[in-house]
């Protein structure tokens, strides 16, 4: 089988601004995306969350269309939206071949000229619904402190992956305007930037366009660059009290790692399937670009200990050290990658579509060409490979366990978690 | 060459769109195909629809349809669920379920290379599937637990009580994954002869969408779907879209106590029309306008001006027979009275006191239409749209004429099926949120609330 590309031409302005393009005519839509090289790890201890509400003024008006950046756009038939993690804030929209310049004007002006639009009483407005989208993704949800938790710990209070990118309630509200005209010339400008147009147009017209609405945009000096480095030096278990229903088991690690989901994942297969004490199981490798971690949860079924859970878990664990996956684990493996890598391919936006993927290896790697490399990064590990570095990551002496139990139980946790405290 | 920056750049006129050709054959066992070439990828979608959702619910067995669909794929002949599992992955394959009011829609996703070992497994599985006791035991113990567990999800703990509040004991007035007790009843016969009785080839559709010739998709059904058998015993056809439900509900408002919810979860909303309503594309016009997107007059309100959400949204939740409209939200708690105060406004005001304007009007249909290519962009999206064609019983023509009917629509028209089809007199509020402190505010807005509880 040929293996799936992802091809591209990259230009960078003299301002600094990446522009790249893929051409992909198969409906008449173009998707514009923009990264920008910043998010909640460039904030301080006692401002956090600011990133993200920035990225909630961006969408507020820029000075020459300061009615708000939605009208114009969805008029035209775009479907648009932006978010912001720990490493990067994206912004993208999926337009009709008709309207590629009006959004590059809406995001040319607000890449250049944002400030003037940003009044005091859409920066409160903003926080206010910042502040809601808190209680409604965190607060009010099952479970939905448990990340807070687990990353303070599995990073050290002056490590910038320590607090979340949603930022603490207390600093949200002590946000003032004055501090969103620092952020805007730090961070907000062709140099800190990536810009990705893929779909139906041509590549010397999108090169066009890109110089014609950003070329004249003046660039900023260079971020500073962010590094840090955390380390466990033992287990730390935690128990945190919520409004749930069921116990869960958290384990987290400083990783990254190779355990799929699925029903044939050695974990789900012992856990659910076959001695039924949880009722579901989940793997995740947060990959980000200072330090990756690798995360298990599982839900206890009714009745069943987080105890004999974890040590299935461990027992699991220690399976994969010892004796490594099977042949058949890593076929199966490298079939399911492959596949995904492919179906990825079948979107130009949206967040995960061709655009937004070329921007983070862009931004991340300097190389939009580095897909095919990430694939093969995966195909080429071997049981050996994978057995090493699960010996080397998946320690039981350096990790967080978590333990969620309901309100008021706090005797169904792990045996020895310290309880802990999260707003 | 500096850009204009006076005013935006205009938008050009509209790309062509052309949906691909949908080719139709009704295999002898009368499995109604349709397949679609789509070659962006070498990737096929394969997807079964089958008379079998939860709206066929029992009375009595609520979850019996959705735990069905459930144990399709833990196992068939010789193989496990492990093993079914093991299979899909060696395929790169992407298996998903979906239990509507109406059918139940089974999607296969794999390497076009792989699609006759794909089509092969799906057929095994949703025509032969092995129904054993003891995986029913385990899925049935799951899916109790997920019920024990939706109690602590504010969402989902709205939808169930406020599909019951405006369907009362109608067979769209409950989750597909139904109740405790009746769960509880379901047994592994059960399970058997509903899929005996309704997983029958002349009621079901296949679509088949894919880097694939017409030929080729038309000879993998023949080969995979084309020894499905139909029922010695069929069951008798009614469906739930056929049975009238209440014309309203009892209840204005409702409230679901949660203790010290930092905040409300919100439906307002009453039953309304059937998806096959010549007003289809008018209704469609006038929720954009209300709150189906982000520049709508709900969450403009709501968001942008007052702060109390981080979204609300109006919509139709579509089915066969009359659906419901609501206001989806959750509102910081000390915003409730409020919220619904406003929320009630806008539908109000659309109806003839604030008509939409010229401006509002040409946004909506433009954010309809001009965006709608982009819904078919993969072999997926596409084999589901025309999944949707033969559940709704809509003509092939439909996504081609789908833009000039929404353009066609007037000022006039929304205001006709905003004051047809919305009544604020009938609008039942249901909160999922602190009691203390919101129901007298509530009660003096709305009248008495029942209070109900979370395992309506």
């Amino acid at each position: 089988m040929t293996s799936p590309t992802l091809p591209f031409t990259k230009h960078t302005l003299a301002n600094g601004l990446d522009v790249i393009v893929h051409e992909a005519h198969q409906v008449p839509i173009v998707a514009i995306n923009i990264w920008y090289h910043v998010g909640s790890k460039d904030e301080r201890p006692g401002r956090t969350g600011f990133a993200h509400l920035f990225e909630h003024l961006m969408f507020e008006g820029s000075e020459h269309h300061p009615g708000g950046y939605f009208p114009p756009l969805q008029q035209a038939g775009a479907l648009l939206n932006g978010s912001t993690n720990t490493d990067r804030t994206n912004y993208w929209e999926v337009v009709p071949t008709s309207a590629v310049e009006l959004a590059l004007w809406m995001e040319s002006d607000r890449m250049g000229y944002l400030l003037p639009a940003v009044t005091a009483e859409r920066f409160e407005t903003q926080r206010d619904v910042v502040l809601n989208e808190r209680r409604q993704n965190y607060e009010n949800r099952p479970y939905g402190m448990a990340m807070m938790a687990i990353t303070s710990t599995l990073y050290p209070p002056d490590h910038p992956y320590h607090w979340m990118t949603i930022g603490a309630a207390d600093d949200i509200k002590a946000m003032r305007l004055d501090d969103v005209h620092e952020f805007f010339r730090t961070y907000y400008h062709p140099a800190n930037a990536s810009l990705t147009l893929a779909g139906a147009i041509d590549t010397p017209r999108a090169m066009e366009l890109a110089e014609r609405y950003f070329g004249d945009l003046r660039p900023g000096p260079a971020p500073a660059q962010v590094t840090a480095a955390a380390t466990l030096t033992r287990e730390h278990r935690l128990v945190l009290e919520d409004r749930v229903e069921l116990p869960r088991v958290y384990m987290a690690w400083h990783s990254p790692a190779l355990l799929a989901n699925g029903k044939t994942s050695r974990l789900y297969r012992t856990l659910v399937y076959e001695r039924r004490i949880a009722i579901d199981v989940s793997a995740y490798q947060g990959s980000r670009e200072l330090a990756g971690f690798f995360l298990v949860a599982a839900t206890a079924a009714p009745g069943q200990s987080l105890t004999d859970i974890a040590t299935a878990i461990d027992s699991e664990l220690h399976a994969v050290i010892n004796d490594g996956p099977t042949d058949a684990e890593m076929q199966r493996a490298a079939a399911q990658v492959e596949a995904h890598f492919l179906y990825r391919l079948q979107t130009v936006g949206g967040f995960g579509g061709k655009s937004d993927q070329l921007n983070a290896y862009n931004v991340f790697c300097g190389d939009p060409g580095y897909f095919s490399q990430d694939l093969t990064r995966y195909t080429s590990a071997t049981r050996e490979s994978v057995q090493a570095a699960a010996a080397r990551l998946l320690r039981v002496d350096a990790r967080v366990v978590l333990s969620v139990v309901p309100n008021g139980q706090p005797a169904l946790a792990l045996a020895g978690s310290e309880p802990v405290s999260v707003s | 060459m500096a850009v204009d920056r006076s005013s935006p750049p205009p938008v050009g006129n509209d790309p062509l769109f052309h949906f691909p050709e949908i080719v139709r054959h009704t295999l002898a066992n009368g499995l109604d195909l349709r397949t679609i070439e789509h070659r962006a990828a070498p990737v096929v979608t394969l997807v079964i629809q089958i008379e079998a959702g939860s709206g066929a619910d029992p009375g009595n067995q609520e979850g019996l349809a959705a735990i069905t669909a459930d144990m399709v794929d833990e196992g068939t002949g010789s193989l496990s669920a492990i093993d079914v599992s093991d299979a899909l992955s060696r395929i790169g394959g992407d298996y998903d379920v979906e239990v509507g009011a109406d059918v139940v829609t089974f999607g296969l996703t794999t390497l076009a290379r792989f699609a006759d070992r794909g089509a092969t497994l799906l057929a095994d599985l949703i025509t032969r599937p092995s129904l054993r006791e003891t995986d029913f035991t385990r899925v049935r113990q799951l899916r109790l637990d997920r019920l024990r567990q939706m109690k602590d999800v504010a969402p989902a703990v709205a939808e169930r009580a406020f599909l019951r509040l405006i369907y009362g004991a109608h067979p769209y007035g409950h989750l597909s994954i139904g109740n405790d007790a009746a769960l509880h009843a379901v047994s592994i016969a059960d399970v058997a002869a509903f899929h005996g009785g309704r997983f029958v080839p002349s009621q079901s559709t296949m679509v088949i969408a894919g880097d694939m010739t017409h030929q080729a998709m038309r000879a993998l059904a023949e080969a995979s779907f084309g020894g499905w058998t139909n029922s010695p015993t069929p069951v008798a056809w009614g469906r739930a879209s056929e049975i009238e439900p209440p014309a309203e509900s009892g209840t204005r408002l409702a409230i679901v106590p949660r203790e010290r919810a930092a905040q409300s979860e919100l439906r307002i909303g009453h039953l309304a029309v059937r998806r096959n309503t010549p007003d289809y594309s008018a209704l469609l016009v006038m929720n954009s306008v209300l709150g189906g997107q982000f520049v709508s007059r709900v969450n403009l309100k709501l968001r942008e001006e007052k702060g109390y959400t981080y979204g609300a949204r109006t919509g139709f939740d579509w089915r066969r027979g009359r659906a419901p409209f609501a206001v989806h939200t959750s509102v910081h708690t000390a915003a409730t009275a409020d919220a619904v105060k406003d929320a009630h406004a806008e539908i109000e005001g659309l109806r003839g006191a604030r008509p939409v304007t010229e401006k509002e009007l040409s946004l909506a249909k433009a954010s309809l239409t001009r965006g709608y290519p982009r819904n078919f962009e993969t072999a997926g999206n596409v084999a589901r749209a025309v999944a949707q064609l033969a559940l709704y019983g809509l003509p092939d023509t439909y996504f081609q004429e789908f833009m000039p009917k929404v353009n066609a629509v007037t000022g006039d028209d929304v205001t006709r099926v905003a004051a047809t089809h919305l009544d604020p007199s009938r609008l039942t509020t249901l909160v999922v949120g602190d009691h203390a402190a919101i129901a007298e505010s509530l009660s003096r807005l709305v009248g008495d609330a029942l209070v109900i509880s979370p395992e309506i």
